[in-house]
């Protein structure tokens, strides 16, 4: 099933995030997905996110798909150049794969292997492109395919980043590079996110407002040194700070609650990323009455 | 020595499709031995632009386009033609163009592609930096290579690791999208950012067999072969 169909038929997409796992023992995150089952429209599956070596997610999707749960293949330009890219996204298709989110990806030094080399022959939009002319039945340099694949693109946009207005210009080539949708980085302030989509009224694209779950006042402070364009507020981090250990799950889901009831109506979706506090998706979903 | 060659004519005219007068500046250094500048580059440049039905302001021959306080002096004499001019045609290598972009505040292209640095990269005094991509793109760039400056070789804009106009691998690091978008706008240029620039062709990157067999590649390659030619030729006349 592709995003596409259900924005088309007016619904409020609702994805969520699982990171695969360092290594071959799937069972807990195949436990918290299935807790995602009939709850949320797709699980995002991120490949080797911040640049640390994990589990493929390709091989993730497919598990997924056997599950009964639709998969969003993250694919990155980071680890592959041009032909595997393509090959790739070839691949994912005879899996059963239907939506791709492409990827600049981050660069190789935030990893764990700040010693590789970085690939980057192509960057999210020629990789958009890359993959719209395979759905049209041709690679890059217009070899014709024996058998295409279907995808539904998507691409991700920063409400925060600073300043906005050559993230907006990049949004409008991305939609002409075949982008479908869009799902946001992390946004805690509604006035930022109102900003974006007011700045991005003419791009007619559905946009899946970005959720990340915080886990806590050191997650919170580190997101605002560490993480490009996300900025925590102090009146939440306090909530954090204040809460008890016991009480932080309750206070994360009530914040992530009222700021999807905040932005559900200026946009199309939510994309919720729990960093592995899947098992409290439902109840943020549950709190802001999407379920 | 910094090899470059020129850019092809219909590349060169694109650039100035809307423009009338360009002011035209030729480096005296490599470009000379490449011909691409020096006094011959030079002319060979103007006459095609006033072919084409474009103004020479001012045609410009300095001796290193790559440094900046020779490029000061000899444009402060030439302040009333710069202003009349609506762009600047640089015949040099990468770091050249640059070199003049960071000093100017209207479009700075190049009309030259950057392909070697034949064993000796030649000194420049200041932070400009060429890849010799061979195919330079710094027309559309505000004259501010992306290539060289971003650590993901990034040519369709800044990712989203870019923030408060710093780059995600170090934030001591400009992100060079952030500069290159400031320059832009300051120049009027902000739509060149709504082109869709194709991913790189690398075999550009690698010197043609052709190139190792003239001066440029190796001064040892051209000096023994024509030896070797001769002996062959007396070898075979005493036959």
């Amino acid at each position: 099933m592709k995003l596409k169909d259900l924005f088309k038929k007016g619904k409020f997409v609702i994805t969520s995030e699982i990171g695969p796992p360092k290594g071959t023992n799937i069972e807990p995150m195949l436990e918290e997905v299935d807790l995602l089952k009939n709850k949320v429209d797709a699980i995002n599956v991120t490949e080797n996110q911040s640049s640390v070596m994990r589990l493929g997610s390709m091989a993730v999707c497919r598990l997924l798909k056997e599950r009964g749960l639709e998969p969003v293949f993250q694919i990155t330009c980071r680890d592959r150049n041009r032909l595997a890219l393509q090959s790739d996204l070839i691949s994912a298709s005879v899996l059963g794969i239907e939506n791709v989110l492409c990827l600049t990806g981050d660069h190789v030094v935030l990893g764990d292997h700040p010693q590789t080399k970085p690939v980057f022959d192509l960057d999210s939009i020629h990789l958009l492109k890359a993959a719209r002319n395979l759905v049209n039945g041709y690679d890059m340099v217009e070899n014709k395919l024996d058998g295409s694949p279907d995808f539904c693109l998507g691409a991700v946009v920063n409400p925060g980043a600073d300043p906005l207005e050559p993230q907006i210009i990049k949004m409008e080539a991305k939609v002409e590079a075949g982008a479908e949708f869009f799902q946001t980085q992390a946004v805690y302030e509604v006035k930022k996110f109102e900003d974006l989509m007011k700045a991005a009224e003419h791009i007619k694209v559905p946009i899946m407002v970005g959720i990340v779950l915080l886990k806590s006042a050191g997650m919170a402070r580190f997101m605002n040194a560490n993480v490009a364009g996300v900025f925590v507020p102090d009146k939440l981090i306090k909530i954090m700070a204040d809460a008890s250990k016991e009480d932080r799950p309750r206070k994360s889901i009530e914040i992530a609650a009222s700021l999807i009831k905040e932005m559900k109506g200026m946009c199309q979706g939510v994309h919720i990323m729990s960093l592995g506090w899947d098992k409290y998706v439902p109840s943020v979903l549950k709190a802001a009455k999407l379920i | 020595m910094i090899v470059s060659e020129r850019k092809s004519w219909e590349e060169i005219l694109s650039f100035l499709e809307e423009e009338k007068n360009v002011f035209l500046i030729a480096c005296g250094g490599c470009s000379d031995a490449c011909k691409t500048g020096g006094t011959e580059g030079l002319r060979e440049v103007k006459d095609k632009l006033r072919e084409a039905g474009k103004e020479i302001t001012a045609a410009l021959l300095i001796d290193f386009v790559c440094n900046k306080v020779l490029i000061g002096m000899r444009l402060n004499r030439y302040i009333e033609e710069l202003k009349s001019s609506d762009s600047v045609l640089v015949l040099s290598c990468g770091i050249g163009v640059q070199a003049v972009a960071n000093m100017l505040d209207i479009p700075v292209r190049p009309g030259d592609n950057t392909i070697y640095m034949g064993g000796f990269p030649g000194v420049w005094p200041g932070e400009e930096r060429c890849l010799q991509c061979g195919d330079c793109r710094l027309a559309d760039t505000g004259g501010i290579c992306p290539y060289a400056n971003c650590p993901k070789l990034l040519v369709n804009g800044a990712c989203g690791g870019s923030d408060k106009g710093k780059c995600e691998t170090d934030p001591e690091k400009d992100c060079v999208w952030a500069l290159i978008y400031e320059r832009l706008k300051n120049i009027g240029k902000l739509e060149n950012l709504r082109k869709i620039y194709s991913p790189r062709d690398y075999n550009l990157i690698l010197a043609p067999s052709e190139r190792k067999k003239s001066i440029f590649w190796a001064l040892e390659t051209v000096e023994e072969e024509p030896k070797e030619e001769a002996s062959e030729e007396r070898r075979l006349s005493t036959l």
